[in-house]
């Protein structure tokens, strides 16, 4: 029963993944604790958009600055 | 945190405390010099108890930590678990070992939050390692990456100052996956030589991890938030709001005060009560109850959650209560006021859970916070109202 996932409201996350700049090397796949990236033809692709919480671990760890995500204060 | 904890900090070294009292000089001038623990006396410190022995590397002696708790620790979990001295929980900051650790040992990071420190090392049974402990200033890894505690700097500044290169031939180092919020691996690399691995989301994942040539699945990278999970967070969570809870009490006793000048004082009483009840049904369902149901009460928002399963506790409240109520003014004034309370602790309830957004979280508080403040208004005018 607890197989349920958890979700919040929809289409509110601030998280933007711009493919150009993508070099492919999964670690927003690995940091993401919500599982919202897929690796896709050597880029990464947003699965689960909703299901981002904007913790920024991808932002933090992409080194081609290819993610975005800017909550504001809340 | 304050001043006292600070100071400590400052002087002492990782597995060495500085005596807090004199009575436990005792333990320090044992006279038992069978005791291999002796060896480590020295005149005004004491040895933390979760220190087994202490291993000579070349970066000097570094003590090696057990992966049993004790009894100790479990009482003190109990207490921070029930939000005493939380903020005070740490352990110093530094490097430590567990099992035998050598040169080709990995070094896995964690945070100086001692329930933190202690969850990682009863999953080590068995697993010789190194923990690098940073400075979090006593909190638990996910929250001080967000708060920029447990950081690329403060991990780069701990490698250095604790000599890892001395220590293990290898560059790398194993860091928490939630640690990842506040952690750039490539500016690790860049600034200390070392390679960040990310381990898995939860403890008890890394032997398995160590074994799969540290590899996590899928599963050991999400994070979950299980029933257990969520019920040893609602000590914390009431603990909080007891404070505002007393002060609310108290503005009830005032209110209750205001009536026509009629009552006797028994009467006033009984309405002071009746308040509190309807006060501590809205904790209930608000803090305890949506908390724990969470996945299974329908709607995403939880201030609507709050509002259903709060609606439902304070119907079977007033029912039980009805013979103390007079008039539907009475009855409005307490379900309005219980169910409010229910819907803000629960959307209170957002900044626990592994799940919400911040922009979530400001939608929803948008959307609920004027509907809460107009109902507690209504509410209160009822309830003087349903006095006269």
């Amino acid at each position: 029963m607890e197989d349920l996932k958890l979700r919040h409201l929809e289409d509110v996350s601030t998280l933007a993944l711009d493919k150009e700049q993508c070099i492919g090397c999964s670690l927003c796949t690995e940091v993401c604790p919500q599982a919202v990236f897929e690796m896709q033809d050597n880029k990464a692709d947003i699965v689960d958009f909703n299901a981002c919480m904007e913790c920024g671990a991808c932002v933090q760890n992409c080194p081609s600055k290819a993610i975005s995500v800017s909550p504001g204060v809340g | 945190m304050d001043k006292t904890t600070r100071s400590e900090s400052k002087i002492s070294t990782p597995g060495v405390s500085l005596m807090s009292s004199m009575e436990e000089v005792s333990l320090s001038c044992s006279t038992q010099p069978s005791d291999p623990k002796a060896v480590y006396e020295k005149p005004g410190y004491k040895l933390c108890s979760y220190v087994d022995r202490f291993i000579k590397t070349d970066a000097g002696f570094i003590p090696v930590i057990k992966s049993e708790l004790g009894k100790d620790d479990l009482f003190s979990t109990f207490y921070v678990r029930c939000g005493i001295r939380r903020y005070k929980y740490t352990v110093t900051p530094g490097f430590y070992g567990i099992g035998t650790p050598d040169k080709n040992s990995e070094v896995l990071v964690t945070a100086n939050f001692k329930l933190t420190f202690d969850h990682l090392r009863k999953e080590l049974n068995g697993v010789n390692a190194w923990i690098l402990v940073l400075d979090t200033k006593g909190v638990n890894v996910w929250c001080a990456a967000g708060k920029g505690t447990f950081s690329t700097m403060e991990l780069v500044k701990r490698v250095k100052e604790c000599s890892l290169e001395k220590v293990v031939d290898h560059k790398r180092v194993i860091v928490p996956q939630l640690g990842a919020t506040g952690v750039s691996a490539r500016d690790v690399k860049k600034q200390s030589g070392f390679r960040v691995i990310y381990g898995p989301v939860r403890a008890n994942d890394i032997p398995a991890f160590l074994k799969n040539n540290k590899k996590a699945d899928k599963k050991m990278r999400q994070a979950t938030f299980t029933i257990y999970e969520r019920f040893i967070l609602i000590p914390v969570e009431i603990q909080t709001i007891l404070k505002p809870a007393f002060i609310t009490a108290l503005v009830l006793l005032i209110i209750a005060g205001i009536g026509p000048g009629i009552f006797s004082f028994s009467q006033i009483w009984e309405r002071v009560m009746i308040s509190i009840l309807a006060l501590v049904s809205g904790i209930l369902s608000g803090a305890f109850l949506t908390p724990l149901l969470l996945p299974f009460i329908p709607p995403r928002e939880f201030a609507f959650k709050g509002i259903i399963v709060g609606s439902i506790f304070s119907i079977l409240f007033l029912i039980a209560v009805s013979s103390l109520i007079n008039g539907i003014a009475g009855f409005l004034a307490l379900f309005l006021f219980s169910v409010t309370i229910s819907s803000f602790l629960a959307m209170n309830f957002t900044g626990t859970t592994p799940f919400t957004s911040p922009s979530g979280v400001e939608k929803e508080m948008k959307r609920y916070i004027p509907a809460q403040l107009g109902a507690l208004v209504i509410s209160s005018g009822l309830w003087i109202y349903s006095a006269f």
